[in-house]
C-alpha cells in the first residue's frame, strides 16, 4: 500500500462561535501533488495551518507521515510550508535567509540546495529580498522552503499575486523540485487553469466542509456532462449515483453528474468534462445548499 | 534529443500528447533507437507539468515496446515507426506539396482539404485489393 502523507479525520477548527473547518476527513497519498480548492473563506488556509500544526484543532486528528505535527519534533521536520504572500523578512537577503534557515533547522537543512535553485535562476543571493520583484521572493521562498527537504510541501495560494510569467516560473521551478525529490505537495489556489496540468489529486473545499477528494483521474472518470431530451422533474437516470449539476430548457436537459454504471449512450450524449469543469460544478451545486457562514 | 511542446488547446491528455510526440518524431525520422528521453525532471520543469505525468508517458511508450527503461540511466528508444518506409517520404512530401498547391488553386481552404484528406483516408480500405495504387 502506498505511504499516506497526509491524514486527517473528523479534522475541525472554531474561531468563536465560527467554523473554519468542520468534520474533514482525507487521505492524500505519498508523491502526489494535490490541489487544495475552494471559494475565499472556505477553509483552505485553516486546513493548511492545521496539516502544519500552526493551529490547534477542536476536534479530530491530522497525522503527517503517521505523527502529529503538534508534538511530535520528526514530523515538522518532514514538513515544508510556504505561507500565503510568501512572508519573509524584507531587509534581509536571501543569503541571510538561508543561514538563518541553518540555525533554525538544525537537522536536514540543504543551504546548497537553495543557493543553487536561486543562482540557477538568477535571483540575486545579495540584494534585500524586499526589494526583490513579487516572482522573485516567491521563488526565494520557495527554495528555503526546499532546503529543508521536507517530505510533504504545502504552499497557501503561492502564484496568487504574481504575473503570468512569473507564475509559470514558479511552476516550473516548483515541478522540477518534484521531479527531483518526489516530494508530495498540497497546494492551494483560485487559478484552476493552472492546476489541470500540474495536479493529481484533488480536496475540494466548500463551506468548511470536503466537497469533493480523490486522485483527479478517477474523479474525472466518474464524472460526466450528459446532454439529451429534457428529464422529467424528478426523474431518476440509470447509471447516475449523483446529479452533481442539471439545467433545463423545454426540450433538452443537460446534467453534470457523477456515474456508477453504464448510461444509456442511445439517449444520451456523453461528454468528458475537464478538472475546471469539475469543480465549478461542485462549488455551483453546494452555493445554494448550505448558508455561508464565513465571509472572504 | 526531443524537446515537448504541448498544446494548450488541445482536449488529448497532455501525456498523450508526449506519447505522440515520440511517435511522431520516430516516424518521421527524428528520433531514433538508441536515443535517451529527456530526464522527467526536465520534461516537468520545462513544461511545468507534474513529473507524473511524464512518467505516465514514458510509461506508456514501454507497454508500447517503442522505449526501455535502464535504472539509474534514463529512458531509451528501442525501436522504430520509420520503418522501410522512410525512404519514400521525401518523394511523397513533394508530390503532396504539389498536390496542395492544386487543391489551393482549385480554391479549398485549409479546412476543406484537411475534410478531403479525412474523409478519403476513412473511405479508402487500408490495403487495395488488388496490387493499384
Amino acid at each position: 500500500m502506498t505511504e499516506v502523507a497526509l491524514h486527517a479525520e473528523g479534522l475541525g477548527k472554531r474561531f468563536g462561535r465560527t467554523w473554519a473547518l468542520q468534520d474533514c476527513s482525507l487521505e492524500l497519498p505519498a508523491g502526489r501533488i494535490a490541489a487544495l480548492v475552494g471559494p475565499n473563506g472556505a477553509g483552505k488556509s485553516t486546513l493548511l495551518h492545521l496539516a502544519v500544526g500552526l493551529l490547534r484543532p477542536d476536534t479530530g486528528w491530522a497525522r503527517v507521515f503517521g505523527r502529529d505535527p503538534r508534538h511530535d519534533r520528526d514530523a515538522l521536520a518532514d514538513i515544508g510550508f510556504v505561507a500565503q504572500d510568501t512572508p519573509l523578512y524584507p531587509d534581509f537577503t536571501a543569503t541571510e535567509l538561508i543561514t538563518m534557515g541553518a540555525r533554525l533547522n538544525r537537522r536536514g537543512w540543504d543551504a546548497g540546495i537553495a543557493r543553487d535553485r536561486l543562482t540557477r535562476i538568477g535571483i540575486p543571493l545579495d540584494k534585500p529580498v524586499g526589494r526583490l520583484s513579487g516572482g522573485q521572493r516567491a521563488q526565494v521562498a520557495l527554495a528555503l522552503a526546499l532546503a529543508k527537504r521536507p517530505r510533504l510541501l504545502l504552499l497557501d495560494e503561492p502564484v496568487a499575486a504574481l504575473d503570468p510569467l512569473a507564475r509559470h516560473e514558479f511552476m516550473q521551478a516548483l515541478m522540477g523540485a518534484v521531479g527531483e525529490y518526489g516530494t508530495t505537495v498540497l497546494l492551494s489556489s483560485h487559478l484552476l487553469a493552472d492546476l489541470e496540468r500540474v495536479c493529481d489529486h484533488l480536496v475540494l473545499l466548500h463551506t468548511s466542509h470536503v466537497r469533493l477528494t480523490g486522485p483527479v483521474d478517477e474523479l474525472l472518470a466518474e464524472h460526466v456532462r450528459l446532454i439529451g431530451p429534457r428529464l422529467p422533474d424528478g426523474a431518476a437516470v440509470p447509471g447516475v449515483a449523483e446529479v452533481i449539476r442539471a439545467s433545463h430548457t423545454e426540450r433538452q436537459s443537460t446534467l453534470l453528474v457523477r456515474t456508477d454504471g453504464p448510461v444509456d449512450e442511445s439517449r444520451w450524449t456523453v461528454h468528458d468534462i475537464t478538472l475546471e469543469d469539475l469543480v465549478l460544478a461542485h462549488l455551483g451545486a453546494s452555493a445554494g445548499a448550505t448558508p455561508s457562514e464565513v465571509a472572504a | 534529443m526531443i524537446e515537448f511542446v504541448l498544446d494548450g488547446r488541445s482536449r488529448v491528455a497532455t501525456y498523450m500528447q508526449l506519447v505522440l510526440q515520440v511517435k511522431q518524431a520516430l516516424r518521421v525520422g527524428l528520433a531514433q533507437p538508441g536515443d535517451r528521453l529527456p530526464k522527467v525532471r526536465d520534461v516537468a520543469q520545462a513544461l511545468a507539468i507534474n513529473p507524473n505525468t511524464v512518467l505516465k508517458a514514458y510509461r506508456e511508450l514501454e507497454l508500447e515496446g517503442l522505449a526501455e527503461g535502464r535504472p539509474g540511466v534514463g529512458t531509451f528508444l528501442v525501436r522504430t515507426l520509420a520503418g522501410p518506409s522512410l525512404a519514400h517520404h521525401a518523394e511523397l512530401r513533394e508530390e503532396l506539396v504539389a498536390w496542395l498547391g492544386r487543391a489551393r488553386a482549385a480554391g479549398l481552404t485549409r479546412e476543406d482539404i484537411a475534410a478531403l484528406v479525412d474523409t478519403t483516408l476513412r473511405a479508402t480500405p487500408d490495403r487495395p485489393p488488388t496490387g493499384g495504387t
